[in-house]
């Protein structure tokens, strides 16, 4: 190390060899790939290439803006996000001040096993089991509604249940991981609140009132803000794995219009440019959401 | 605190809300195991059963019919070997890579000119993506469509795990490295000697992140592997069960097919791609609990 000058006296240059494989796949696979979006702009041709297809400028978001069927997709994706938004920020909360008033820990430790569960369960498979227990003609919910004489229900086939379905399904997918952070953080309250309070003759709700629930407000607010950030997520693996022609008109969302038109129907330049609608507007979400919970919660990502 | 909760009289008030939380949350978490229940029962039952609607939670004229016929598909079986290969390679790759890279990005701006730029190159495909043609076309121009190393390489980086990972070596105390330096030992040794034994809870946790997500991956196998013969579990249980092709069934397939519903042998599937989660899950939510609290509550 002798020799050197001013700040890169103590630097260890095997620290930037320790990176470099990783900084070189991202560049690869990640910031290359940017230089894609020039397709957006060209009449895509897979035999001519990149460098070969004819240029016109905004054509194909012209072309897309001007299909009804894309402007529906955005709202389908709008509405579908921000209901799970909404529901899974409400309901891993709700179930975790919950769980915290089951004092009985071999039971609570029970239940939790069994929320947990379905997070850890691909879609390709919930997918199968959703399709198979929601089937209109022999799957075990409609025969079970049949006892009540209501249905049968399309499920998965009838656009104006479908949204509603996808929503579900995935809230019951997920609250269970959900209330993980809330537990954690309940955990962290200082026990000696509680001892106090019940000294003081504080009832079980007056304690989830004033103790629990201001208790969890820090990590409420950030898990809110970063919450922005999924307005455009309406869940692709999910959709992909549920949805059919027939429910296109409510449950075609962004990524699944751009996978169907792009890699399925060959219409690259146009799937493209709808990819950099979907990266625009999602840079600016997670931006600004990233913005206000470092300003409000002091959250940091490195 | 116990003792104090025993001592003070429950109200008719509290009682009634016990009663309540009881009963819900013994109702949620029912209605997340009984799916998996009702579709177990469903494999293991006749086709008849299956098809009068006569199979609850408990499998009707007991069976092993739908997994026989599941596992003569050679298909099935070669693609849970890929699926395993898959694992074995993408585990160990993604995790070095993410060890490798999140420690010098522990390190301090004075010790490591640059960091907060290179940190920033990372962090910054978490906000924003090129999309899917774009990724497809790079992947295809790289040569590696229709390899297992599709599977693996592009998505080798996890930059979420890299940023785990770099808070946690971070709380490790300086000291240690330093009279390490003071011996002479190089980074990577004390990378390895040092930081990688003090951090074993958080990379096991990471570890079982990676391996899920790997064997649950599904759309990487789908749209780089043209044959299905090269496809991963996930993306060929998918082929049968989301979209299934008659046509790519033997003839002898297709006869045995007809004698039962294809409802059991759709949950024997579904059953073969949820057992391998449950046979390790006492671990998953052991050690992906912590992960998912060290992510959610740094900063």
């Amino acid at each position: 190390m002798t020799g050197k000058k001013g700040k890169w006296k103590n630097v260890d240059f095997w620290l930037y060899v320790m990176v470099l494989p990783a900084f070189i796949l991202v560049l690869i696979y990640n910031y290359i790939p940017l230089f894609g979006w020039a397709i957006a702009f060209q009449r895509y041709n897979p035999a001519l290439g990149m460098f070969g297809s004819p240029f016109v400028g905004l054509d194909n978001f012209r072309m897309l803006f001007a299909n009804p069927m894309f402007v529906q997709v955005i709202y389908n994706t709008v509405y579908i996000a921000t209901a799970k938004i909404i529901l899974m920020f409400f309901t891993p909360l709700i179930i975790a001040i919950l769980l915290n008033e089951i004092l009985r820990d071999w039971y609570k430790r029970t239940l939790q096993t069994a929320i947990y569960l379905p997070h850890f369960i691909s879609w390709v498979i919930l997918g199968g089991m959703f399709i198979n227990i929601l089937h209109p003609g022999d799957g075990i919910v409609n025969q079970i509604l049949g006892w009540f004489n209501i249905g049968p229900i399309f499920f998965l086939g009838d656009a104006s249940v479908f949204p509603h379905v996808i929503i579900w399904t995935d809230v019951w997918r997920s609250f269970g991981m959900g209330t993980i952070i809330y537990m954690a953080a309940i955990s962290s309250i200082d026990p000696g609140l509680y001892e106090a309070a019940s000294l003081d003759g504080a009832k079980r709700f007056r304690r989830m009132w004033h103790i629990t629930i201001p208790g969890l407000v820090p990590i409420m607010v950030l898990q809110a803000i970063l919450a922005l950030g999924n307005v455009l997520n309406a869940g692709f693996d999910q959709i992909l794995n549920m949805y059919s022609a027939a429910v296109y008109s409510t449950g075609d969302i962004l990524d699944t219009f751009i996978f169907r038109r792009g890699l399925v129907g060959g219409q690259f330049a146009m799937a493209t440019a709808a990819g950099i609608f979907r990266s625009g507007v999602s840079l600016v979400l997670i931006s600004t959401s990233y913005f206000f919970a470092y300003k409000f919660a002091k959250y940091r990502i490195f | 605190m116990k003792n104090i909760k025993r001592k003070i009289k429950k109200s008719p008030g509290e009682k009634a809300f016990e009663a309540f939380n009881y009963t819900l949350l013994t109702i949620l978490a029912l209605s997340c195991l009984l799916p998996f229940i009702h579709i177990f029962a469903l494999s293991l039952s006749s086709a008849t059963a299956a098809m009068q609607g006569r199979v609850g939670l408990w499998p009707v004229d007991f069976t092993f019919f739908a997994y026989n016929f599941a596992f003569t598909e050679t298909g099935l079986i070669n693609s849970i070997w890929i699926s395993i290969q898959r694992v074995a390679l993408g585990v160990p790759i993604s995790m070095g890579l993410v060890i490798l890279a999140a420690f010098p990005l522990s390190k301090t701006d004075k010790e490591l000119p640059g960091r907060t730029i290179i940190s920033w190159f990372f962090v910054i495909t978490m906000v924003v993506g090129a999309g899917l043609i774009p990724f497809f076309l790079v992947v295809s121009a790289t040569g590696l469509r229709n390899t297992i190393w599709a599977l693996v390489i592009p998505s080798a980086v996890g930059v979420f795990n890299i940023t785990i990972l770099l808070n946690v070596f971070r709380q490790i105390p300086r000291d240690y490295e330093e009279s390490a330096l003071v011996e002479g030992a190089s980074q990577f040794r004390i990378l390895w000697q040092i930081y990688v034994p003090l951090c074993k809870a958080t990379l096991a946790a990471l570890v079982l992140f990676t391996t899920v997500g790997h064997w649950n991956e599904w759309f990487h196998g789908m749209i780089f592997m043209d044959m299905r013969a090269d496809q991963p579990m996930q993306t060929y249980l998918r082929g049968n069960l989301i979209m299934p092709d008659f046509t790519l069934l033997s003839p002898e397939q297709f006869i045995l097919m007809m004698q039962f519903n294809t409802r059991t042998f759709g949950a024997a599937q579904i059953m073969i791609g949820t057992i391998p989660i449950l046979l390790v899950y006492p671990f998953l939510q052991r050690y992906f609990i912590k992960g998912m609290a060290l992510g959610g509550l740094k900063g």
